[in-house]
C-alpha cells in the first residue's frame, strides 16, 4: 500500500510517451528474438551467396553475389539429389498423417463416448506409448520389414509413422470430442442412425479443427524424422530429404554451400506449414503435452 | 455408444496398429537383450558388456575431460540443457507477455522447434565450425584464442558444450510456448490483487506465478528429459555416427544405432532397454503427479509428501492433461 500512497500524489514536470522500462523490456525481448534467428540467417546467407565470399565467415558484406547455384546443385546432388528426396519426404508424410489422424480419431471417440471406467488405462497406456524411444522398436520392425519385403520401399515407413502417432492422437481427439455437446448425436440415434454414421456424418465434420491441429502437427513429426528413415529405407534411390542433408557432403570436406541450401530446402516446408498454420500447430503440441 | 462390440470395433484399427508395430517390437527388443546372437539365453551378460564398456561409462574423463561415454553423455545433457530451457523459457515467456509484437519474437524463437533436428545439427556448424562460424569469430575478436578454434573438430569439450548449447538454443522455444500458454492460465486477478497489496514483483513471482505453474513445469520437465535422452539426429548432423571426435559428443540412441548398424541386434536391444526404462522411469513419474490416480493411491502419495506441499495439489486440476472435461 504504501508505495502506491507515496507515488500517487507526487507528478513528473515532464512525461515519457512510454515508461523507459516498458522501453527496455523491448528492446530485450526483440534481441533476443534476433539472436535466436541468427544462426538460420547465417544459413540462408551462405546458401544464396558463393562459397568463396562466404567461407571465411558469411557476415562479411563484400564482394556479395547473389546466386542460386547452390540450391541447383543441392537439387541435382549427384549422392542424394533433393529433389527425390522431398519428393520421397512427401510420400511418406502425406499418407502417414491422414492414416493415423483417421485411426486415431475413430478410436479417441470411442473412448470418449464409451461409457467404462478405463479412463485412467488409456491415459497410462498412451503416457507409455508415448515415451518408448524409437529405438526401442528398431531392430524388430526393421527384421518384420525384411520379412514383408518392404526395405527401402517407403510404405515401411508410412506403416511405423502411423503407428507411432496413433497414441497421441487418440489422447487428444479424445479430449477434443469430450468437448463436443452429446446432444446432437443423441438426436441422431433416435432418429435411427448408427454410431458409424453419427460418426462420420456429425461428429466428424465438427473435429475439423482439431484434425487440422493433428496434421500440422503428424506431419511436421513425419517429415522432420530421421531415425526410423536411417533404419528402413537403405537405398540412395529412396532416400528421404532428412536422410539427404548429411549425405550432401559427398567426399567434400566442408561444402557449406551445398549443406546449406539443403538444409534450407528440408526445413523449408515445416517452417512454412508452421507459418500458416501456426495456431493449429500450438493447440496440437499444448494438446499432445497439457490438455487440449 | 450403446454396445461393447461397437465400442471394440472403434479402437480396433489402432490396436492392431499399436499391436504389430510398437508391443510386438517392444516386447522383442525386450527379449532380444537376454540372449546371444545364436538365440542361446545369456541373462545379464550382453547388460554387464554394454555398461561395463567405457563407451557407455568413462570414468577416465574425471581426469581427462570428454570422451565421458554416451551415458554419461546423456546425463551431462540433462545437468545443463534441462535447467538451462527451462528457465530461459520461463523468463521469455514471462518478458513476452508485455511485449508488443510478442507472437513475431516468439516464432522467432520457436522456429528451432520446427526445424528437423538433422537440419539444427547442420545449422549447429554453421555457427560453431571455424572460420565460417559467428561464435569462434566472436571469440577471436575478443581476444580469447583458446576459443576461436574450431568448436566441432579441435576439441572435445568444446565439441560437446558447443552441442549441449545448441541443443538449448534449439528447444527453449518448446518451454517458452508451454510456459506461455500456462501463464495465460492464471487469473489476472491475482497478480491484480497482489500488486494492490503492494507485493514486489519477486514475491508475486515466488508466490503466484511459480507455484500456480509447477503443474506445467513438471510437464516441462517431462518432456524435456525424455527429448534429451532421445537426441540422435542433431549430433549425427553435426558430427558423425561416432558422436564427433573421439566420441565426445556420443549419446546413447547413436550407440544403439551403430550396433544396429553393424547388425550386432542384441547390443542394439541392451541400450534400447536402457534408454527404455530411463523413459519410463521419468514418464511414469509425470504420469503419477499429473493423471487423476485412484483415491486411495492418490492418498498414499499425499501421505508421503510433505504437508507444506499438499495444499499446491489443487491447480494441477486445471492444466492436468487428463481432467475430464464438462
Amino acid at each position: 500500500m504504501t508505495s502506491l500512497v507515496d507515488r500517487g500524489p507526487r507528478r513528473r514536470p515532464w512525461k515519457l510517451p512510454f515508461r523507459p522500462r516498458t522501453i527496455l523490456i523491448h528492446v530485450v525481448a526483440w534481441t533476443v528474438g534476433l539472436a535466436w534467428l541468427l544462426p538460420f540467417i547465417g544459413v540462408a546467407v551462405v546458401s544464396v551467396r558463393p562459397l568463396s565470399e562466404t567461407a571465411l565467415g558469411w557476415w562479411n558484406p563484400s564482394p556479395f553475389h547473389l546466386t542460386f547455384d547452390n540450391f541447383i546443385s543441392a537439387w541435382n546432388n549427384p549422392g542424394c539429389p533433393l529433389s527425390l528426396g522431398l519428393r520421397d519426404s512427401f510420400f511418406v508424410a502425406l499418407p502417414a498423417t491422414i492414416i493415423p489422424m483417421l485411426v486415431g480419431a475413430f478410436a479417441g471417440y470411442g473412448f470418449a463416448r464409451f461409457r467404462t471406467r478405463t479412463r485412467d488405462y488409456i491415459f497410462l497406456s498412451v503416457v507409455l506409448f508415448m515415451a518408448v524411444p524409437q529405438m526401442m522398436v528398431a531392430v524388430p520392425v526393421y527384421n518384420l520389414m525384411i520379412a514383408l519385403g518392404l526395405i527401402s520401399n517407403l510404405l515401411s515407413l508410412i506403416l511405423v509413422h502411423s503407428a507411432w502417432g496413433i497414441p497421441w492422437i487418440i489422447l487428444f481427439m479424445r479430449n477434443f470430442f469430450r468437448t463436443l455437446p452429446e446432444e446432437i448425436e443423441e438426436a441422431a440415434r433416435v432418429d435411427g442412425a448408427s454410431d458409424f454414421k453419427i460418426f462420420y456424418k456429425i461428429v466428424l465434420p465438427m473435429a475439423l479443427p482439431a484434425m487440422a491441429a493433428v496434421v500440422v502437427f503428424q506431419f511436421m513429426w513425419v517429415w522432420n524424422d530421421f531415425f526410423f528413415a536411417q533404419v528402413l529405407v537403405q537405398k540412395s534411390d529412396w532416400f528421404l530429404s532428412t536422410q539427404c542433408v548429411p549425405r550432401l557432403s559427398g567426399q567434400l570436406a566442408h561444402p557449406y554451400d551445398l549443406l546449406s541450401a539443403g538444409a534450407i530446402l528440408t526445413m523449408i516446408v515445416p517452417v512454412a506449414l508452421y507459418l500458416v498454420l501456426q495456431r493449429f500447430y500450438i493447440r496440437g503440441l499444448i494438446g499432445w503435452t497439457i490438455k487440449g | 455408444m450403446r454396445s461393447q462390440a461397437t465400442f471394440v470395433a472403434f479402437i480396433l484399427p489402432a490396436t492392431i496398429f499399436l499391436i504389430v508395430l510398437v508391443i510386438y517390437p517392444v516386447v522383442a527388443t525386450l527379449t532380444l537383450g537376454f540372449v546371444g546372437a545364436d538365440g542361446q539365453f545369456t541373462g545379464l551378460d550382453n547388460f554387464a558388456t554394454v555398461i561395463g564398456s567405457k563407451q557407455t561409462v568413462n570414468a577416465d574423463c574425471l581426469q581427462t575431460g570428454p570422451p565421458c561415454g554416451t551415458l554419461i553423455n546423456n546425463l551431462i545433457w540433462i545437468g545443463l540443457h534441462l535447467p538451462l530451457t527451462m528457465f530461459m523459457g520461463l523468463f521469455l515467456a514471462m518478458l513476452l507477455q508485455r511485449v508488443r509484437g510478442a507472437a513475431i519474437v516468439k516464432s522467432m524463437i520457436f522456429l528451432g522447434m520446427v526445424t528437423p533436428l538433422i537440419v539444427i545439427g547442420t545449422v549447429l556448424k554453421f555457427i560453431l565450425e571455424a572460420p565460417i562460424g559467428l561464435v569462434p569469430a566472436f571469440f577471436g575478436s575478443i581476444g580469447i584464442k583458446g576459443l576461436a578454434v574450431n568448436w566441432l573438430t579441435s576439441n572435445p569439450s568444446t565439441l560437446l558444450f558447443g552441442l549441449i548449447m545448441g541443443t538449448v538454443w534449439s528447444w527453449t522455444g518448446f518451454s517458452m510456448i508451454v510456459y506461455s500458454a500456462g501463464l495465460t492460465t492464471i487469473p489476472k486477478d491475482y497478480f491484480e490483487a497482489a500488486r494492490v497489496d503492494g507485493a514486489s514483483e519477486w514475491q508475486v513471482f515466488r508466490k503466484i506465478t511459480w507455484p500456480l505453474l509447477k503443474p506445467v513445469t513438471l510437464v516441462i520437465v517431462t518432456m524435456t528429459v525424455l527429448w534429451e535422452l532421445k537426441l540422435f539426429d542433431i549430433v549425427i548432423g553435426a558430427t558423425n555416427q561416432q558422436g564427433g571426435l573421439g566420441g565426445a559428443a556420443d549419446v546413447l540412441a547413436l550407440q544403439m544405432y551403430r550396433f544396429f548398424y553393424v547388425q550386432d541386434y542384441n547390443h542394439a536391444a541392451v541400450v534400447a532397454t536402457l534408454l527404455t526404462i530411463f523413459t519410463f522411469v521419468v514418464s511414469i513419474s509425470l504420469f503419477r503427479e499429473l493423471l487423476n490416480l485412484p483415491r486411495h493411491k492418490r492418498r498414499l502419495l499425499r501421505a508421503r509428501a510433505k504437508p507444506a506441499e499438499v495444499g499446491t495439489d489443487s491447480p494441477q486440476a486445471t492444466i492436468a492433461p487428463t481432467g475430464d472435461s464438462p
